[in-house]
Parts: structure tokens; C-alpha cells; sequence
């Protein structure tokens, strides 16, 4: 999605960059080639190999496995989660992104660094120091072991830096002196940030935001203590796969996956459709 | 705009530097708090013969030991001990999909049996005394120092209030155990079985969390969820000793955990000694030391630290097996099924 947008953006001053097409295509097609090849290699195959497994009995056996109910409720507080967690992200990312860049502070530095933690942490750990947290002997008297609630703030946690390291590198170069233009024509604060700012950073923040639900759909690790995985009420879909596996339930755990790839799918490019009408708008 | 993009280009590298070093610090950090769990070897030089062990996650420890001591012994000169711990049926299914393996040493029966079947271990494995069992242990209940909600046995887990830490046995074999502690003790003398799936009934609606696996539950339990945690004799051991503030309690009537040992049908020559080792007194002694019951009958000649009485660290109890039950299949298919197991339908 991030590099959609930005073959887009840089389509459209196709000025000095635009060489003669014969030289853009030998080159391209050894890239296409290769590419293509490492796509196939690292993701479509075991796509192909899930799926494959997901029908190995049929249409029946796909849809009795994703129809159980005790699928039907993991896949849909994972799905409803990852898309609460999105829209979450979307917002606060955004604003971090934009304290980070345009309202420099002492110790902004450091938070630049702490931001990424999320990414580097092992995700069981990322669990450990959540329920450590917000346990029963957490700090702060908040119990979330057992809840929903505890699941969308670990998902919160993993998805964090999508997000704001999507936005940052747009700010940092949008132009400032389209919005000191806005300005001494008489646009307020908040038309200044409608018109101008908001189309330049809003397809970054969707494809982040594409990312982070991505992420949410099939993280396991740092759920997976907090949730304490109650059957109807915080098992998440990726618990539920890994519970198929060893109940040797091979074409109910690739079903449920399949479903999720084909969710992710879709979001993915409804969230491509509303980047490209904004960058077109903006 | 030229001037703020150069800036930002100029700033970036730091940046990113300094990113990728504190995310190592703390990968690296997370890396030595959690590696002990996952997986290691004990490959320190380069030796004649190494045996690749595909053990169940708990064994690490105690089977470095075996092979330290399989080392200094005449037939064990010079081998060392390949090893790979993980959660126990992913262990077997990564051997039937090609996981080089002499040993295997797992936490149940039927992910040997799998490994069987797929013609990687000679049928004949469990035909010594001990039917291919290596190490024993019982499941106990495990709860926090003090013993605030005052759990004496099997009975005290079903009260209103208490709440139940265990794995699941969806995703963790192991915790099959458990769950047939839970229902063979409720069973009685006169074999009710309505009592017991009344009891399960009551012992599942108090459960607080299911983990997908004892290592999970044990994280979970120590952070402070729940009241009891259904755990094993050489677990709760283990943990003490290494100083984990908790109590653990063996119920009179309980269930005795039965983990098999078995070679592969191209092993090398060492392995096979080496599993003998594990079933010898020496062997059998290592495993005591670590708070797991003899399979041969061995009397401890030390102290097992971590345990509740050090001199007198395996209290005798009325032990249900699963022979007792009608064997594994009859268990899966009556308990665990995915349809219409008893505990399916109880959590449903």
C-alpha cells in the first residue's frame, strides 16, 4: 500500500525521472522477474498450500469449519478487535506522528526510539509485561486478564508504530509554505489542516492503518496471556488455529485461516480505494 | 522544501541508528529472560558422537544433566547431546516431517505412538518393563504461598470464588493430564461416572484461564491470575527451587503422568545406550533430583530441592493411570473429542 501511494506521488511530476521507456523496461523486467519470484516463493505458495489444505474436503469441510461456533466467536471478536484497534490507531498514531514532527520537545528523541519497542520486543514477552501490568497484582488496580478489553490493548501495543512511522516521513516533508500560503489568505487553523495538511498525510495513515490491522489479525503472542482464552469470549482466531493444529484438525485450522486471509483481503483494499480517492482529492 | 528535506535526510541515519540499537538491547534482553524456555543444546565442543534428543519443553534441564553424566560414564565417553524442547505434539509432528531424531522423550504416550505409525519408531518400542515409560510425576495443585483460599484437595477447586489456572488440552497435549486428574478422582470406588462429569463440569466453570501451554499457565498463575494452578509434581518442584514463591499440595487421589522415552529406527548406537542410561538407577536418580517419580522403583539417596519435604520428597497417594481408564484411545475419544468429548461439550 505505502508503495502504491508513492509510485502514485511520484508519477505525477513525471518530469526529469521519466527516461526512455527501452531502458525502463530491461531493467524492470529482470526486477519484475525476480520479484515476482520471491513473492511466489515466500507468499503465494504457502497461501496456495493453506488454501488448498482449506478445501482438501471440499466446500462443505471449509464452510462446516468456519461456521462452528466456537470459530464464529473467535473470528469475530479478532476481526471486530483488529478493526477497533485500526481506527484507533489511525487517530492516535497520527497525533504522535505529529507532536513527533511539528512540536519539538526535550526528550522527543527518546520517545522516537521508545515508539518502536513494540516492533522489537518478542511478542510473549510483550504479553508478560502486560499482565504483569494489567493483572491482578498490576500497579494500578486494573484487571484486564479475561476481558476484551485486555485483548484490543495488547493488539494496540504490537500495532502502535504502524501507524506513526507511516505518517512521520510525510509531515517531515510536507511543504510548510502551502500552509503559510493558506494562512496569509485568510484560511483558519482548522480549514489549514482540513485542506492542506490532512489530504497529504491521510494515505499514509490508512496504509499504517492497513498494516496495523493486518498485524492485529494474526498476532498471538502478547494476546495470548492476557486474553486467558476463554471459548466465546477472549479466544482469538490465531489461538484457535494453533488449537486445531494440535487437535490434528488440519482443514479446520487452514479454513479459519483462509477466512482471515480472505478478511484481510478485503479491508486491504477497501482502505487502497479510500487512499487513492484522498490522494486524488488532496 | 528543498532545505526541510535535506534536513530530514541528514537527521535520518542517527535516528535510525540509534532505533536499531536500543530494539537490540532490548531484543536481546527479552531473548536471555525467555531463552531458556524455547530451545538450546548442550553442544559445548565438537565431539565423536552427538545424539539429537526432540524432548517435550520441561525435560530440557534435567536430560542436560543425563547427558553430562551419560558423558563421564565408559559407554557414554565422548558423546554429547543434541537438543531440541518444545511443546510436546509439535515436537512429534516435527519429527514425522523430518526433524533429524535418535531419542525422542515426550510428555505422552500417543505422541510417541504417532511417531510410530508413521514408521519412524520400531513398533516393539514399549515392549520393556516400564512399557516405554522413562519418567513418572502426579498432578498437584499448585497455589500461592500461605495458601490464602485454604485448598486442601480436588474437592476445595470447585467452590464458588475459586479460580482454576490450567492449559488447555486443545492446544497443549500436556494438559491432558490435568483434566484426567480432575475427572478419575471424582470417579470414586464405585467408578460414578455422573459424579465426575459433574465435578468437570464444575471444575471447567471455574477455570479463569486456559493457556496454550503449561509454561503459559505457570506466567499466568505467577502474575497473579487465579487462585490454583493444576500443574505437576516436578513442575511445582522445579519452580520452588528456583525460587518461585509458591505452595504446592498432592492430593491423596490423583493422576500419575507417564512420560515415554523411545529411539528411532535409524538411531545411532549411542542414543540406544544413552536411553538406558536414563532407565538405569544413576539415571533414574538425575530425574529424581529434579522432582520427577521413578519409573523402577529407585529410592532417592538425596535431597529434592524445591520439594515439600526435602528427605521425604514423594509422598505415597492413590495414583489413577490411564491404563486404568481403558487406555488413550479410550480417553480421546470419550474426554477430548473434538465433537463429543466429554470436556468439548463441557466448555461449549
Amino acid at each position: 500500500m505505502t508503495l502504491l501511494a508513492q509510485v502514485d506521488r511520484a508519477r505525477r511530476p513525471a518530469g526529469r525521472r521519466g527516461a526512455r521507456p527501452g531502458e525502463v523496461t530491461g531493467g524492470a523486467g529482470l526486477g519484475l522477474g525476480l520479484g515476482v519470484l520471491w513473492l511466489s516463493l515466500l507468499v503465494l505458495l504457502p497461501i496456495a498450500a493453506i488454501t488448498s489444505t482449506a478445501f482438501s474436503e471440499g466446500p462443505a469441510g471449509f464452510w462446516a469449519a468456519v461456521t462452528d461456533s466456537e470459530a464464529l466467536s473467535a473470528i469475530r471478536l479478532t476481526v471486530g478487535a483488529a478493526l477497533l484497534v485500526t481506527a484507533v490507531n489511525a487517530v492516535m498514531g497520527t497525533l504522535i506522528a505529529w507532536v513527533l514532527v511539528r512540536d519539538p520537545f526535550p526528550g522527543r528523541r527518546i520517545l522516537e526510539v521508545v515508539i518502536d519497542i513494540p516492533f522489537a520486543l518478542p511478542t510473549i514477552v510483550a504479553g508478560l509485561v502486560l499482565i504483569t501490568l494489567y493483572g491482578p497484582s498490576g500497579p494500578f488496580g486494573i484487571n484486564l486478564v479475561g476481558t476484551r478489553a485486555g485483548v484490543v490493548l495488547a493488539l494496540l501495543f504490537v500495532t502502535l508504530p504502524f501507524v506513526v512511522r507511516a505518517v512521520q516521513p510525510v509531515l517531515i516533508d510536507a511543504d510548510r509554505e502551502v500552509e503559510q500560503a493558506a494562512a496569509s489568505l485568510g484560511a483558519s487553523g482548522f480549514t489549514i489542516f482540513r485542506r492542506v495538511i490532512l489530504p497529504t498525510i491521510v494515505p499514509a495513515a490508512v496504509s499504517g492503518a492497513a498494516l496495523s490491522f493486518a498485524r492485529a489479525l494474526g498476532e498471538f503472542g502478547s494476546v495470548i496471556l492476557i486474553s486467558a482464552n476463554l471459548i466465546g469470549k477472549t479466544q482469538v482466531s490465531s489461538s484457535y488455529i494453533l488449537k486445531m493444529i494440535e487437535s490434528d484438525e488440519p482443514v479446520d485450522a487452514a479454513s479459519v485461516a483462509t477466512l482471515l486471509l480472505v478478511v484481510a483481503v478485503v479491508v486491504l483494499v477497501l482502505l487502497d480505494v479510500v487512499q487513492r480517492r484522498t490522494a486524488r482529492r488532496g | 522544501m528543498k532545505s526541510t528535506r535535506h534536513q530530514a535526510q541528514h537527521r535520518t541515519p542517527t535516528r535510525v541508528a540509534v532505533a536499531v540499537l536500543a530494539a537490540s538491547l532490548v531484543a536481546v534482553a527479552g531473548c536471555s529472560a525467555s531463552g531458556t524456555a524455547s530451545s538450546g543444546s548442550t553442544d559445548d565442543a565438537p565431539a565423536a558422537t552427538s545424539i539429537d534428543l526432540v524432548g517435550f519443553a520441561v525435560i530440557q534441564s534435567v536430560y542436560e544433566d543425563l547427558a553430562a553424566a551419560f558423558a563421564e560414564t565408559d559407554e557414554g565417553a565422548g558423546v554429547s547431546l543434541q537438543g531440541s524442547f518444545g511443546a510436546s505434539g509439535a515436537q512429534s509432528r516435527a519429527v514425522i516431517a523430518g526433524q533429524d531424531a535418535d531419542l525422542v522423550a515426550l510428555s505422552l504416550t500417543p505422541d510417541v505412538t504417532n511417531i510410530v505409525d508413521a514408521g519412524l519408531i520400531d513398533p516393539t518400542w514399549a515392549d520393556d518393563d516400564a512399557k516405554g515409560i522413562v519418567s513418572n510425576s502426579v498432578v498437584v495443585l499448585v497455589v500461592r504461598e500461605g495458601n490464602p483460599k485454604d485448598i486442601r484437595d480436588w474437592d476445595d477447586l470447585v467452590r464458588p470464588g475459586v479460580g482454576i489456572v490450567t492449559p488447555d488440552p486443545g492446544t497443549s497435549g500436556a494438559a491432558k493430564w490435568n483434566l484426567l486428574g480432575a475427572y478419575s478422582q471424582a470417579l470414586g470406588d464405585d467408578d460414578d461416572t455422573a459424579a465426575a462429569e459433574e465435578y468437570v463440569g464444575k471444575f471447567i466453570s471455574n477455570v479463569v484461564s486456559w493457556n496454550d501451554s503449561g509454561r503459559t499457565a505457570t506466567d499466568a498463575f505467577v502474575k497473579g491470575t487465579g487462585d490454583v494452578l493444576i500443574s505437576y509434581e516436578n513442575e511445582a518442584i522445579a519452580a520452588r527451587a528456583a525460587g518461585v514463591e509458591l505452595e504446592y499440595i498432592v492430593p491423596s487421589t490423583t493422576f500419575l503422568i507417564e512420560n515415554p522415552a523411545a529411539v528411532t529406527t535409524d538411531a545411532d548406537p549411542a542414543a540406544v545406550a544413552f536411553l538406558d542410561f536414563v532407565r538405569s538407577d544413576a539415571g533414574q536418580q538425575i530425574l529424581i533430583a529434579h522432582g520427577f517419580r521413578s519409573v523402577s522403583g529407585v529410592e532417592p539417596t538425596v535431597d529434592v530441592e524445591g520439594a515439600n519435604d526435602p528427605s521425604n520428597p514423594f509422598p505415597d497417594v492413590t495414583a489413577i493411570t490411564v491404563e486404568d481408564l481403558g487406555g488413550w484411545s479410550t480417553v480421546n475419544k470419550e474426554l477430548f473429542d473434538k465433537e463429543n468429548g466429554l470436556v468439548t461439550k463441557l466448555r461449549g
